[in-house]
């Protein structure tokens, strides 16, 4: 405990764009730390005999291993010990929720803030990335067996990344015209750049995954011909929960109504942000209002600021207790100047002449009884309507079970929500078929994920290695 | 993949595209669609799959040069690939024996129209094909339409070739013969306009008419929601739940409106391609 008195309580802060630079940019917010404040930072790690940190961590991820190799300098040592178990470190730095995990678990944290864990995973993938110094691993011998791995989003990366290196020969199919699903079209450039996913494809590309873009899964290719005609061992399915929610009030389908999905694909994946200098044209508002109160929520509303909105509302129909955003999001959010109207909900949208949205009318809601999510329920306050105006609404307010692939795959179990059954290691009903993330989880968080991706990494192994003894259990 | 073998211009502005793209040619049927990007910087546009040979590979697209994204695609030639090509996408047209069928296609519609008419013909039934457009200029694939059809009407707006008028009139006029109690279906793809008035004029004969409709889209596999359309006062997706519907159950001024969401940028778009030759 003589340690712990010598810590220091508060963190080392980071620094960031000014709120007043950032909305007019699309540059990444939070700007890393230098190494002098990543060994700062290190120093208060106390490397505790049992960490808690791990413990909190999808993918078990050395915490006081890596910190103690950035409190010695070992800055590129400390990437490649994180790389050990994830090998996403540049994104997870940026994109775990830490402080409901490894930093939640962290001793320190009981007296002050817990070890900045996410900062210092970014500080290390982004040091080891700028000195282009990547270190590719040893890969074990060659099996012989082919893995398919469907969606190159964060699961499918992971199980892409861990089967490589036991000597599986894998490929990845991807819809999309760019690798690494959410990561690309739904988490917008100011909080995870794409340059960083692309560094992290591109690791797994030396790595010898064969990467196949533009294939539609279940279309071009269907599961039967996969696994026997394309001569695959195995199959991993990631293709998250694709399917956007509408609320089905009226209004929904004018002009300038977008789902977050197709909002923030135009934004980050067709870089509508960049008009016209790419293609892909996007409704720009000044009155904009946001439906919903998550991370996605949070990200359009970012996104509606940076692209000339004025007065960008959040509606969200609990309280700020009950937003399920990280409080990272909220708060920047806060600062940008975003305008949280609470326990609100739309209940029509209005048009002009030329069919676009001019006025959302908007219900009260009062918090009730806790329903079974555990949170108070939001029920209307009788006779409490207002009106916004509005041109450019974001509904965020989740996603389903895309069934474009689950329908044409034949002998795979689907919930009622179309969800894919799966065992705790990703096993479906079908024989050599694994899936995991978002669609089987429905919506969830990218390090979870990758959690269900590792799990699953490690039971299509021991599948093929049962394979090569002749044991097809 | 997604080379361009064959490149063969049709009017003024419509051209014909072979490309190379085996894994959609193997699984292509009539009715369905590719998204595409001309290049890195591209939007993602729908084509409907004008004619595939699974033997060769090849997916042939009719384009019409009207935006930043059909101009772009017309610049590629012989050799040059499309930064991407997804496909086979949406659901294949319905295709059964029946009596008789008639095939509306207005501009250039008669690409999309021409393998659902030889998938027709093929199974037997009777093709009556009603192929409509401004002038004889603008007219194209007249033989292969022919080849699939045992009658073959053309109309144009100025009476340069064929019939003066609208597709409409003749398809009136079918169902005023003999044979208007023998056809099964209704085949009408162009223009929403004209998709529009073609359900219009087979309403009274209550007689099926399938329309392919052409909202904007972005990632054709149903993960955005942008071509939402409304069938019957439901809220479908064009991409995975079409782009074939009932045309009687179409709200087409729903579908025109959000057609013209993006009209602004799409000139400047247009204008910003256009100097760059």
């Amino acid at each position: 405990m003589s340690e712990a008195k010598k810590t220091p309580s508060r963190r080392v802060p980071m620094a960031e764009q000014s709120p007043e630079a950032r909305i007019r940019n699309f540059d990444e917010v939070p700007l890393g730390y230098s190494p002098d404040e990543a060994r700062a930072e290190a120093a208060r790690c106390l490397r505790c005999k049992k960490p808690k940190c791990v413990e909190g961590c999808p993918v078990s991820v050395d915490i006081p291993g890596f910190i103690k190799l950035i409190e010695e300098g070992e800055f590129a040592r400390a990437a490649q010990k994180i790389k050990e178990t994830n090998c996403l470190p540049a994104i997870c730095g940026r994109v775990c929720p830490q402080e409901t995990q490894c930093e939640a678990l962290c001793i320190l944290g009981k007296k002050g803030d817990p070890a900045a864990v996410g900062r210092l995973e970014r500080f290390a993938a982004d040091y080891e990335r700028r000195q282009g110094e990547i270190e590719l691993p040893q890969k074990a011998p060659p099996t012989g067996k082919k893995v398919a791995v469907i969606g190159a989003g964060p699961a499918g990366l992971t199980v892409a990344g861990d089967l490589i290196l036991l000597g599986h020969q894998v490929t990845i199919f991807e819809a999309f015209h760019r690798p690494g699903g959410v990561l690309v079209y739904g988490i917008p450039e100011f909080r995870l750049p794409k340059a960083i996913v692309e560094a992290e494809v591109d690791y797994l590309r030396r790595l010898g995954i064969d990467l196949q873009l533009n294939q539609v899964i279940g279309n071009s290719i269907d599961m039967d011909e996969l696994l026997d005609r394309e001569g695959f061992d195995a199959a991993f399915i990631g293709v998250g929960a694709g399917l956007p929610t509408f609320m089905g009030i009226p209004g929904e389908n004018l002009g300038g109504v977008y789902s977050a999905n197709e909002y923030l694909t135009r934004s980050n994946l067709m870089k509508a942000y960049d008009f016209p200098n790419y293609d892909t044209p996007i409704v720009r508002g000044r009155n904009v209002c946001v439906v919903g109160g998550g991370n996605v929520a949070m990200d359009s509303a970012r996104t509606a600021r940076r692209l000339g909105g004025e007065n960008v509302y959040i509606l969200y129909r609990r309280s700020l207790d009950e937003m399920p955003a990280r409080a990272e999001e909220i708060h920047h959010a806060q600062q940008e100047g975003i305008i949280f109207k609470l326990l609100c909900a739309p209940l029509e949208y209005l048009g002009d002449r030329q069919g676009m949205v001019c006025r959302v009318r908007c219900q009260e809601m009062e918090l009730g009884q806790p329903d079974e999510s555990g949170r108070r329920r939001p029920v209307p306050k009788q006779g409490a309507e207002f009106i916004l105006d509005t041109d450019l609404v974001i509904v965020a307010i989740g996603s389903g079970a895309n069934p474009l692939l689950t329908q044409h795959t034949e002998g795979m179990e689907l919930n009622r929500r179309g969800y894919i059954v799966a065992d705790e290691n990703g096993r479906t009903t079908r024989k050599g078929v694994w899936a995991g993330g978002d669609i089987v989880t429905g919506s969830a968080t990218v390090i979870l994920a990758m959690g269900a991706g590792k799990a699953a990494a490690k039971d299509i192994h021991n599948y093929l290695c049962g394979l090569l003894c002749g044991n097809d259990r | 993949m997604s080379r361009i073998l064959n490149r063969r211009q049709l009017t003024a502005k419509i051209f014909e595209l072979t490309i190379e793209t085996p894994r959609i040619a193997r699984k292509a049927q009539p009715g369905q669609f590719v998204v595409v990007m001309a290049d890195e910087s591209g939007e993602r546009i729908p084509l409907t799959i004008a004619d595939f040979d699974r033997e060769s590979g090849t997916v042939t697209l009719v384009v019409m040069v009207v935006g930043a994204s059909t101009l772009k695609l017309s610049r590629l030639k012989v050799g040059d690939r499309l930064f991407a090509v997804i496909g086979p996408l949406g659901k294949a047209s319905e295709i059964e024996k029946l009596d008789t069928v008639a095939m509306v296609a207005g501009g250039v519609g008669a690409a999309p129209i021409y393998p659902i008419a030889r998938a027709f013909h093929a199974s037997g039934s009777r093709v009556i094909t009603i192929q409509g457009s401004r002038s004889e200029d603008l007219l194209f694939w007249t033989d292969r339409l022919s080849s699939v059809s045992d009658r073959h009407i053309i109309t144009t707006d100025d009476g340069s070739a064929g019939r003066k008028g609208l597709v409409t009139g003749p398809l009136e006029e079918l169902f005023s013969e003999d044979t208007s109690k023998r056809i099964g279906c209704v085949y009408a793809i162009g223009p929403a306009i004209m998709m529009k008035f073609c359900s219009i004029a087979t309403r009274p004969f209550g007689v099926r008419t399938v329309v392919s409709l052409n909202p904007v889209m972005v990632d054709g596999t149903g993960m955005c929601g942008g071509c939402r359309v409304e069938v019957d006062g439901k809220t479908r997706f064009t991409c995975v739940d079409g782009p074939e519907f009932d045309g009687h159950l179409v709200d087409w001024d729903l579908l025109l409106s959000r057609q013209k969401i993006y009209t602004k940028q799409e000139e400047c778009s247009l204008q910003r391609i256009s100097q760059d030759e």
